[in-house]
């Protein structure tokens, strides 16, 4: 039956098949650990996160991988709960032994699982907006930070509206350290503070606030409230008719309340923020049709979800010219100064110095039918603080974290 | 006017809590004091309720009748988690309260997997009103007047109507009533029911002026259990005024020292209370009747 020809065709087929074998063992995955929050509190702003992701790795693994590497992803959910981003960070880089983590919603989380980072010498990205400070080698932060998102938006805001602030926030370290740089912003352009009030997460009735706050008249209400119990604020505060200018960081650009309230309870909202699906570039305008194409029942593409897209093509970025998933050598190509994207939002670079992300900065303005505007976009912020201030990961790793009242040591 | 307008806002404002506290805390008060049942799935009835008001209302409804169905479909759904779990664990009182605390993971859970996220809410029905210095929403006093509606509708159910007598022998004496020809099963059941439609009836109520979100029965949980724990058993003696004492801490401290104040000052009443009357405002008043 076999001809010789026919043995030989075979025999040719079997070693192309061992060679490719191979070169498969030899390309063995990236793999990318992704401890996102899929339920509980903050499940509304985190959700489109973990789909940035699977959009990017999707579209690089049919472009051919990361330096011709497939990705492979290890999700957990982490359930807005500390505990679980503790235990699900020692897994996936004791068990699962991924090369990089894409952690992380709250700020108190990210300080859950920082020292385990530390501990295992891991590689973790944080791709949310902060209150800023983190000077960490093991960490690169792709959101947004006070530099970026206060020194823009107050001064714009006091100059329209009135030089007295009025400040809402979530009562856990990002809304302490956000109402800080609040308090140091206003007093570095003539404002006064008339009134602070902390709120513990998971408070949903806010009569006695709303009060506090006609007490006083303040010209600008910056909200700071953080999760979905707190976002019942805006619908309380539009009933009781208070109608103050609000200012905020996390507001729309994470948890898009415009597109969940009623008209017009967030009318008047200012936010900076370095992405929305509103944004009107024609970049922009292919991301969403892409991500449309991939997940069209997704309610909104916030900023976090964008941070984590471009993320991605970050990461790639580094490995690819790094030759190796290695931190120390990703760190090398860092210390270039040079690692950018053409994101979705605009460019995107990492600080050598603080491994930060700078950022096109978009103010966008609520109207009354909750459309948005964009009054002012700021090109090109860089995450100065941190630098200026004496964090320079190239030469030393404080792995701390910094507030205004808090600054790195000098020297 | 100065004086007038103050006052009248802190009166807002306590009666704003008490509302709140009463709402949250009856369907959780009817179920522990009559049944000894401890409902850990309270949250997720009110949730329930909250959903099926918005969904009615979006269908065209109009909210009185939209909360009437989250009432309706949250009792319904407690009965019969009355007839396929809660009815085979009564004398397990530890084992209840694992299994409505399985019942909670999984309609939050539930929830979240069919129904999204995160969910448009209905907005706040009617406008507001300006007293003194202050501008208010005139839906908080519906609110606060549907709290005190609640206490006399289960004042007049419980000590007026027939299925009230039944029911308050079963709890007595389940035994003797039972002997009486009193169908305690029956009662039981409905009294389940009636407590989760109150939760129900609280969702529905607060839909418009909240998130609508899976978890939001969790931020209603905190104040209903500190509230029970005040009160003790009885829903009159004890969750009415628990809630009117615990009210006007809360805005008193809130207007004062802010939201944490607030919160810390009622959690600081708890264990003041549990240290001073292990049974509550309702067990101290009793005793000192008795």
């Amino acid at each position: 039956m076999s001809s010789p020809i026919n043995r030989s065709f075979l025999g040719a087929f079997s070693i192309a098949t061992l060679a490719l074998a191979s070169t498969a063992l030899a390309q063995s995955p990236v793999k990318i650990g992704v401890l996102e929050d899929q339920s509980g509190e903050f499940a509304a702003a985190t959700l489109p996160k973990v789909h940035g992701i699977e959009l990017a790795t999707e579209e690089i693994n049919k472009a051919g991988g990361i330096a011709g590497r497939k990705i492979e992803l290890v999700v957990y959910d982490t359930q807005s709960d500390n505990t679980r981003y503790q235990e699900m960070m020692r897994r996936v880089l004791q068990r699962d032994k991924v090369d990089v983590v894409f952690a992380g919603f709250s700020s108190a989380s990210r300080e859950a699982y920082r020292p385990i980072v530390n501990q295992f010498n891991g590689l973790a990205f944080y791709n949310n907006q902060y209150e800023g400070g983190v000077c960490d080698a093991n960490m690169i932060v792709t959101g947004a930070v006070p530099e970026q998102q206060f020194s823009t938006l107050i001064p714009w805001m006091m100059e329209k509206y009135g030089k007295k602030v009025y400040t809402i926030a979530a009562d856990y370290n990002f809304g302490q350290i956000s109402a800080e740089w609040v308090r140091q912003i206003v007093k570095e352009n003539g404002g006064e503070m008339v009134g602070e009030e902390f709120i513990p997460l998971g408070v949903s009735q806010f009569s006695q606030t709303i009060q506090n706050i006609q007490r006083v008249k303040p010209d600008i209400l910056m909200t700071l409230l953080v999760g979905t119990a707190q976002a019942s604020y805006y619908e309380q505060a539009a009933a009781a008719n208070l109608k103050v200018p609000m200012g905020s960081s996390v507001n729309v650009g994470q948890g898009y309340e415009h597109k969940r309230f009623t008209p017009p309870s967030l009318a008047n909202m200012h936010v900076t923020t370095n992405y929305i699906e509103e944004v009107d570039t024609p970049e922009s305008k292919a991301f969403i049709s892409k991500w449309r194409a991939k997940y069209p029942n997704e309610p909104y593409i916030n900023q976090e979800a964008e941070n984590s897209y471009h993320a991605i093509y970050l990461y790639k970025q580094m490995v690819e010219r790094a030759g190796s998933t290695d931190r120390e050598k990703i760190r090398g190509v860092i210390a270039k100064g040079d690692v950018c994207v053409d994101a979705p939002e605009g460019k995107v670079c990492i600080d050598p110095k603080s491994q930060h992300a700078s950022h096109t900065i978009y103010l966008a303005q609520v109207g009354a039918d909750h459309s948005i505007t964009f009054p002012k976009v700021w090109n090109d912020i860089k995450p100065y603080w941190l630098g200026d201030a004496g964090c320079d990961l190239t030469k030393s790793d404080p792995s701390a974290q910094y507030t205004p009242s808090n600054p790195p040591p000098k020297g | 006017m100065e004086i007038l307008s103050a006052l009248f806002a802190f009166l807002y404002q306590a009666g704003d809590a008490f509302a709140f506290l009463v709402l949250a805390a009856c369907g959780l008060a009817i179920i522990f004091g009559m049944m000894g049942v401890i409902n850990l799935a309270h949250g997720e009835f009110i949730m329930c309720g909250a959903y099926v008001t918005v969904f009615a209302v979006r269908a065209g409804l109009p909210l009185p009748l939209g909360i009437a169905c989250g009432t309706l479909a949250a009792g319904l759904v407690g009965i019969l988690l009355e007839l396929l779990v809660v009815r085979h664990l009564y004398n397990r009182p530890l084992d209840t309260i694992v299994a409505t605390w399985g019942i909670s993971l999984i309609a939050t859970q539930g929830v979240l997997i069919l129904l999204g996220s995160t969910m448009r809410g209905v907005g706040t029905p009617l406008s507001s009103f300006t007293f003194g210095d202050y501008s208010y929403s005139q839906y908080r006093l519906v609110l606060m007047a549907a709290a005190v509606v609640v206490l006399v509708l289960l004042y007049l159910i419980f000590n007026k109507t027939r299925f009230g007598v039944h029911a308050r022998a079963t709890i007595q004496v389940p035994h003797m009533a039972e002997a009486l020809g009193v169908n305690t099963r029956l009662i039981y059941c409905l009294t389940f029911g009636l407590g989760s439609a109150l939760a129900g009836l609280t969702g529905g109520l607060y839909a418009p002026t909240m998130t609508m979100v899976p978890s939001m029965g969790a931020t209603f949980i905190m104040e209903a259990f500190v509230t029970v724990v005040v009160g003790g058993a009885d829903v009159f003696l004890g969750t009415a005024p628990a809630a009117a004492v615990l009210g006007v801490i809360k805005a008193a401290m809130t207007s004062w020292q802010g939201q944490l104040a607030g919160q810390i000052s009622m959690l600081i009443a708890v264990i003041i209370v549990i240290r001073v009357l292990p049974n509550g405002i309702s067990g101290w008043l009793l005793r000192e009747r008795g």
